[in-house]
């Protein structure tokens, strides 16, 4: 419960802190920590353009990604606080349902019988598949490591020993990082700034949303960005009492914005066809962990 | 009460199949409908007898070929006789509407029910006897039966071409099956299936290896474990729908009955089996997928992706024998029961989306998914049922696909704590391979149901809406009710699999009732958190319904960068959506292109046809036939179509018949002279 309240307070402002950053990085003053927010608010207000060509999916699909995403955000724990589910093996039930919001997002591209948007579609579909072993090799190495097989239970019990192990918990911070970069299709692998149709992921799945619909999309991109926040900030917190934690928590997510924005302000977006192989790497640095992991249990070999 | 029910439900397939000659074709039709659905209630009152009241076992004489011919029906028995059972009700009913279509080829509808009825009878036998001569019998029935029901459009020379590919590759499955019971005949002179176990548990390890390696290729070949799934993709395209959904549904899984039966009755050194097991399914499922995504045929893409699902319930299979050689009993429980349980999903949907294919195959009369588009306006029906079934194949929540992956899962992540580090490197090694099967399903999926049934038609066909009679449609609703059913309530089945899992659990194995009670409770949550997930949807749908009710909704074309003219060709094809993924698996697929590119100033037709090809298939059939056949034609000069010639070599061959015993005497007789010099 205390995770839920606490990712969605910052899934509020977490976009502000990011676009600050970008802003004064670039040398401009920037909006309000609020303003892409209000933006999201503004576009609840709106009514809808929809396409001819679309069918019920394109209108339900934003919805059941959004709840995807709130569901997945359920299972996420705060410290030793539990979120509201929270069973052994629920971090596979936590991949598997946001690809399921996934699947439902890339398939209302494909509705649209867009010339553009089924590139998106595409290349998402290609992406989230290349990320998703990653996810569940550092999730093995880390249920390998304290022995246990669910969110809270990992987190709690996660404690940093020697040398190696520091090591391994900056590692997994570096591997969810680049997972919600990639996961929210922003930098390095997709520029959500350009407007050029042909170098967009996920921008251009859902050039036909209007209205309500697109602000649901935006606000669940935000709400995206702040459960993988949330997760890192897991790896800080541990079992720290409230008053420590909560304040520990907004400081990770503040850290975790502003190091997004510095990395969409001083690299450059790759090109298309060397994302696969970037995304790989997040693989093999997941099997580093794995194999640290072993090494200080002692079990090689 | 189990002996007279069996007896009754063979006895009415031979009434059914001799009455035919008397009857009409639609007659005929009813009839069979009527015969299966009755055989069904009947198998399934075996089943769930023996699930209430434990294991039912009775004799026939047999002959002095044979032996006794016990027939012995245990909960696994049960559990796939089940299993059968549905699909083949659910098929039955919609291969009578399918087949309406067909309805003035009235020798060919007639033959296909014969075969058809046949089918199921032997597979359900199949399941429940005991000798293994009887069941090599029995199972030739059921391979010559599903030949002919597969050849339905015998016409059509691909058809015929892939039906004797069946035929053949299936003979060759009997071929190591029937090598493997003569194996134990000669060693213990019994073909009962216990004689297996008495052998195999007192002989060395290896021998029970070598025995169970027999079986499984046998089998394999006929549960599509590459590299002997080539017939797989061949054959279900050229079967009418039902038969497809059936095919990929149950007859396939009757391999992995062998499988897990061989599994209970040699006793070996179950680890190696294990890892063996493991490895090649971890190899089927991702090759399966991999291929899958670039194929163009909708029913062949669906053939690869059973290859795929045999694969993940292989790998439920091997983690369960690794739990035996080991000694863990959540892996027995978790590989054993997810691999069951998969069985069961797997011939839920597969069926379901081979049905929806079938009555897109009918609307439009084409396979092609490049040339399809747009379809969910016509046919709504098929197009969201498929949706489900694309859903649940994926492994996604809220449907049952996820539960059975969830339970693998769950195995593999607890097996990855043990103490064993190549055993952990291992487990690693599955899990890697199963999520990557999972993302490469979703988007092989997203690829089927999104260019088969969203966007605007690639091709003109006949405009309007397509009739979907709710008779057609009504099997299918059953089907996916059954697939929501069992995503939240994955505990319906557990009593029935927790039976089938004892029945591998030796004594120092034996899980406590706390394990197993975790294990459940986790999967009973997992099934209301799905119910849960449906829940917000539907609220969350609705919440958004009350605040747009009264917004201002406008209908615009999609939007276009400015272009308004026709973009059904500029659509995204289903080339085009896994090209990437083309280029980078490049070395793993083998992709025929042929490409004309536009050329000069005033370029002409432009056009690029990809061939999807099967490395494993070239490499273990093609070429090897390719070398026996160069061989063999070296001697082509012996057929030179001279009748003189042939009858010379009938004499040199009853010469030879006759002379060699006597040569023979006489070499031995020569080297007798020779020893006693």
């Amino acid at each position: 419960m205390v995770s839920l309240i606490l990712i969605l307070l910052t899934s509020l402002f977490f976009m502000g802190v990011v676009i600050r950053t970008k802003s004064i990085a670039s040398g401009r003053k920037g909006p309000g920590l609020f303003q892409p927010m209000k933006d999201i608010l503004r576009l609840w207000k709106k009514g809808s353009v929809y396409s001819r060509t679309t069918t019920f999916i394109f209108r339900i699909a934003p919805t059941i990604y959004f709840s995807s995403v709130l569901m997945a955000i359920f299972m996420v724990p705060h410290g030793n606080n539990p979120g509201l589910i929270s069973f052994s093996g629920d971090f596979v039930m936590f991949a598997y349902t946001l690809a399921t919001g996934k699947f439902l997002s890339i398939i209302s591209a494909l509705d649209t019988g867009s010339s553009f948007e089924g590139m998106g579609a595409s290349r998402e579909a290609l992406f989230s598949m290349l990320v998703e072993p990653a996810f569940f090799i550092l999730l093995g190495s880390l249920a390998l490591f304290t022995g246990h097989t669910s969110f809270i239970s990992i987190f709690t019990t996660l404690h940093y020993e020697s040398n190696i192990s520091y090591m391994l918990g900056a590692l997994a911070t570096f591997v969810f990082v680049l997972i919600a970069m990639i996961e929210n299709s922003r930098m390095p692998v997709d520029d959500p700034k350009t407007h050029l149709e042909l170098t967009m992921v996920h921008e251009v799945m859902i050039l036909d949303n209007s209205g309500f619909d697109l602000g649901t999309i935006l606000y669940t991109t935000n709400l995206k960005f702040a459960m993988y926040g949330a997760i890192i900030s897991n790896f800080f917190i541990g079992a720290l009492p409230l008053e420590i934690s909560i304040p520990l928590f907004f400081i990770v997510q503040i850290g975790f914005g502003i190091a997004v924005g510095i990395i969409e302000s001083f690299m450059a977006r790759f090109r298309m066809a060397h994302n696969p192989q970037f995304i790989l790497i997040l693989t093999s640095v997941s099997m580093l962990i794995f194999f640290g992991v072993l090494m200080v249990l002692g079990r090689f070999v | 009460m189990e002996k007279l029910f069996v007896e009754i439900f063979n006895l009415l397939a031979i009434a059914a199949i001799f009455s035919f000659p008397f009857l009409k074709t639609k007659g005929r039709g009813i009839l069979t409908l009527g015969v299966i659905s009755i055989q069904v209630v009947i198998s399934s009152i075996v089943a769930l007898t023996v699930f209430a009241k434990g294991e039912a076992q009775y004799f026939y004489p047999g002959s002095w070929i044979t032996g006794e011919i016990p027939i012995r029906i245990d909960s696994l028995s049960a559990w796939f006789m089940l299993i059968i059972s549905f699909t083949f009700l659910t098929g039955a009913w919609y291969g009578f509407q399918y087949l309406k279509k067909y309805k003035n080829q009235s020798a060919n509808i007639a033959l296909h029910a014969i075969a058809f009825i046949l089918v199921y009878t032997a597979l359900i036998d199949i399941c429940i006897i005991q000798n293994g001569f009887a069941f090599l019998v029995i199972w030739e029935i059921m391979a010559l039966s599903s030949f002919i029901v597969i050849i339905f459009e015998h016409y059509k020379t691909d058809t015929l071409k892939a039906g004797i590919n069946f035929l053949i590759q299936s003979h060759v499955c009997i071929l190591f099956l029937t090598l493997a019971f003569m194996w134990v005949k000669i060693k213990t002179g019994s073909f009962d299936f216990l004689a297996i176990t008495a052998y195999t548990s007192s002989q060395p390890a290896v021998t029970g290896i070598g025995l169970f390696l027999m079986f499984f290729i046998g089998f394999a070949i006929k549960a599509g474990f590459v590299p002997f799934h080539t017939w797989l993709p061949l054959a279900h395209p050229a079967a009418p729908a039902h038969i497809s959904g059936i095919m990929s549904g149950v007859i396939i899984k009757i391999g992995i009955y062998g499988m897990l039966r061989m599994l209970l009755l040699i006793k070996t050194d179950m680890t190696t089996i294990g890892y063996f097991i493991v490895t090649i399914s971890v190899i089927t499922g991702v090759y399966g997928v991999m291929l899958a995504i670039v194929q163009h045929n909708l029913k062949k893409l669906l053939a690869y992706h059973s290859i795929e699902n045999i694969g993940i319930i292989g790998i439920g299979i091997g983690l369960g024998c690794l739990g035996v050689g080991y000694g863990i009993p959540v892996l027995i429980i978790c590989g054993f029961g997810g691999a069951l349980l998969h069985t069961l999903n797997h011939s839920l949907f597969k069926s379901l989306l081979f049905y929806s294919a079938g009555n897109v195959y009918q609307a439009i009369h084409t396979m092609d998914i490049e040339s399809m588009g747009g379809l969910l306006k016509r046919m709504p029906r098929s197009g969201y049922l498929f949706l489900i079934g694309s859903l649940a194949i994926c492994g996604l929540p809220p449907f049952n696909g996820f539960v059975s992956e969830f339970f693998i899962y769950t195995g593999l992540f607890s097996a990855l704590l043990s103490n064993h580090f190549l055993f952990t490197l291992f487990i690693l090694f599955a899990i890697f391979g199963l999520v990557l099967i999972g993302g490469l399903a979703l988007m092989c999926f997203t690829k089927a149901f999104g260019i088969v049934f969203l966007g605007t038609p690639r091709k003109k066909f006949d405009e309007g809406m397509v009739e979907e009679k709710p008779m057609k449609i009504f099997p299918m609703y059953l089907v996916a009710m059954a697939i929501v059913l069992i995503g939240i309530l994955p505990l319906i089945f557990m009593p029935s699999i927790q039976q089938i899992v004892q029945l591998y659990q030796p004594g120092s194995a034996a899980f406590t009732s706390g394990q197993l009670k975790s294990i459940l409770d986790i999967l009973s949550s997992v099934g209301w958190y799905s119910l849960g997930f449906i829940v917000l949807v539907a609220t969350l749908y609705y919440i958004r319904h009350l605040i747009t009710a009264k917004r201002e909704v406008a209908a615009d074309s999609t939007w276009g960068c400015g272009y308004t003219g026709d973009a059904a060709k500029m659509q995204y094809t289903a080339s085009s959506f896994v090209r990437t993924y083309r280029k980078l698996a490049g070395p793993f697929l083998m992709i025929k292109k042929e490409k004309r590119e536009a050329c000069g100033l005033y370029p002409g037709h432009i056009n690029q046809v990809t061939h999807p090809h099967d490395k494993v298939e070239t490499w273990f059939i093609e070429k090897p036939l390719l070398s026996i056949r160069k061989l063999l034609s070296r001697f082509v000069f012996l057929q030179n179509g001279n009748i003189q010639a042939y009858i010379l070599y009938g004499l040199i061959f009853i010469g030879l018949v006759i002379l060699l015993p006597m040569i023979i005497d006489n070499i031995s007789g020569f080297f007798y002279l020779l020893n006693r010099l």
